[in-house]
């Protein structure tokens, strides 16, 4: 039993870093741009196609492969901010609906380039981590959550001790007053947007041998992305990450003895429960809604 | 004159329409007509200032109740339709109390999260739901005949008179509804809600009052697409088909009546007809997408703010 729960703790682990990091760039999106990008699981999609197509059918090494979905996706944020987000600034819903619309490009262009059905990708690494008889974890786990540790450090980093990172959340506080001082808000929006879009890439290169990547595979990435980020609070970042570790636990565990049903049924239900309770999140504040 | 002569013509043109598509057409017609009913209860709710992501599962509400209701209790369609949109409002009232704590955003976010926990109940109970399969053989509307015609709702054809009537009647109440003084009451929660508030106004009340109602003919749409396609599933109701009504609404302009209908026919057509036809079977969702982003980007207003175009340039001479 205690073998079981410990297995069930690391696999709990590994699920929340990979999902701290699609949603860690979603609310450094919403906190910038103040839209809702819905295309943000399409976008973990296109990173695990780039390995798709650089490690699978190329036979490039993986670690190229994830640096070119990093700058891969990365462009298509920028691309994302300078066709729709910029002209759409003043209109929420229509970044809302231009984002819908750009999921479904995405969509399209995936099936279109590889088909519909799942992609078979070539374990990078057979090896697995023994810690005892019975506990284990494969060493490819073991990278994505070393990736997403050092990943949401280097961006604690950066947001916390460099100009450009007060610059980023001074316009996210209040774009008027930042503007004011003399930071471009259009500068600010590029750099979010292609670290949010980066991230998001990145987590899908990572997770593409271990997960099954078909074209719809951003479904539900975004759901679990929006719960966590509605759980800690909308455009804080601290917030998304322990909401996400809480998702990923509750959400494992109830997977391992209920089944994923209920499982799924239980993370909505914690997260309204959080709602009722404090209708900004846990960590959010009233004015950011 | 061409006042009294505008509805009579287009009632006409309306009987007549059905006869000049083909089979497929006419199916898609038929849908059509259900999801202006959802498409325009939708905006009942919005025009509170609040966008709900539970809309198409309430309306799988009204699908479900009503199907249950003539498979196990034996009541006659027609009038379990009326039962499935009134279970649709209660569902609504009920959900109300957590998702009215909130606003914006987070309220977006809320509904989703409520109606995807009924949808996977759904999913999850075989029994009564019928699980992933959902329900199967649901009773069609009886036939009947009225002398001149007779009505087979197997047909599309004639489905469509039906739903047609039916969805007219809706709106007909929905306009009325908005016309009244509560419709205006639902206008200043959204805009003025301070000044509303101060005046007396019980927000939340008017606000589950509008979700209520709105639940309440998306649940009837929801009957009336159940009775027709006989069998409903989880997936009926799904967040893709959500995406369509949220953009239907969005792209045809929220701030008239017609704005969403318009919304609701025009993507429809060039979705499932022009590009059909035009043989972009894989290329759809691209070209979909891509019309979306430039009805937004071009049309910020939507396609309602063409047509106050041209009716304002002929008021003025």
């Amino acid at each position: 039993m205690l073998d079981l729960l410990a297995q069930t703790g690391l696999n709990a682990v590994y699920a929340a870093s990979y999902i701290s990091l699609v949603a860690v760039g979603l609310v450094l999106i919403f906190g910038v741009m103040g839209v809702i990008n819905f295309a943000h699981g399409e976008l973990f999609m296109a990173g695990a196609y780039v390995v798709v197509a650089v490690y699978a059918d190329m036979h490039m090494p993986f670690f190229l492969a994830v640096v070119v979905g990093l700058l891969f996706v990365g462009c298509l944020g920028l691309l994302m901010e300078r066709a729709l987000f910029r002209p759409l600034r003043d209109n929420p819903l229509g970044g809302l609906v231009a984002s819908i619309g750009f999921l479904m490009i995405l969509q399209a262009l995936a099936s279109m380039g590889f088909g519909v059905r799942m992609e078979f990708i070539p374990p990078v690494t057979q090896h697995v981590v023994w810690f005892t008889d019975t506990i284990s974890i494969p060493l490819a786990r073991v990278y994505v959550i070393v990736a997403a540790v050092l990943l949401l450090s280097t961006l604690w980093y950066f947001l916390k001790r460099t100009r450009f990172g007060w610059a980023l959340r001074a316009s996210a506080q209040d774009p008027q007053a930042a503007e004011l001082q003399g930071i471009s808000i259009a500068q600010t929006a590029k750099i979010a947007m292609f670290i949010g879009a980066g991230l998001a890439g990145i987590a899908g290169t990572l997770t593409a041998p271990l997960v099954s990547v078909n074209p719809h595979m951003g479904h539900s990435v975004i759901v679990t992305a929006f719960i966590v980020i509605i759980v800690g609070g909308v455009g804080s970042l601290e917030g998304a990450i322990i909401a996400s570790v809480v998702y990923a636990f509750v959400h494992t565990f109830v997977t391992t003895f209920y089944g994923g049903v209920i499982a799924d049924i239980t993370g909505l239900s914690l997260m309204l429960l959080v709602l009722i309770v404090k209708p900004t999140g846990l960590f959010g504040s009233a004015d950011r809604a | 004159m061409l006042k009294y002569l505008i509805w009579p013509i287009a009632a006409v043109a309306l009987i007549a329409l059905p006869h000049g598509l083909s089979f497929s057409q006419q199916e898609i017609l038929v849908f059509l007509t259900i999801n202006i009913l959802v498409v325009s209860s939708y905006r009942l709710l919005t025009l509170t200032g609040e966008w709900s992501l539970a809309h198409v599962v309430i309306m799988g509400v009204g699908a479900y109740a009503s199907a249950m209701m003539t498979k196990n209790l034996g009541i006659y369609v027609p009038i379990s339709m009326l039962l499935g949109g009134i279970t649709a409002a209660l569902i609504a009232v009920i959900l109300s109390f957590p998702l009215f704590r909130m606003k914006g955003f987070y309220f977006l976010i809320g509904s989703f999260a409520a109606g995807e926990i009924i949808r996977l109940l759904w999913k999850h109970f075989r029994d009564p739901f019928g699980g992933a399969k959902g329900i199967k053989g649901i009773d069609p509307m009886p036939d009947f005949s009225i002398g001149i015609y007779n009505f087979d709702f197997f047909e599309p054809v004639s489905y469509f008179y039906f739903a047609g009537f039916i969805v007219i009647i809706c709106l007909w109440i929905l306009w009325r509804i908005e016309r009244s003084p509560v419709g205006l009451t639902f206008h200043a929660v959204h805009w003025q809600d301070k000044l509303a508030e101060a005046s007396g106004v019980n927000l939340r009340a008017y606000r589950t009052l509008a979700f209520a109602i709105a639940s309440g003919f998306a649940g009837i749409g929801g009957a009336l697409l159940a009775h027709y396609i006989g069998t409903i599933n989880p997936g009926s109701f799904d967040l893709d088909y959500m995406v369509f009504v949220l953009t239907w609404a969005i792209v045809g302009g929220t701030g008239t009546f017609y704005g969403p209908i318009l919304g609701c026919v025009v993507l429809t057509i060039l979705n499932e007809v022009v590009l059909r036809e035009m043989g972009f079977e894989q290329l759809r969702p691209l070209i979909y997408g891509a019309i979306l982003i430039a009805s937004i980007l071009f049309l910020p207003n939507g396609l309602e703010s063409i047509v106050q175009k041209f009716t304002k340039r002929r008021a003025k001479p």
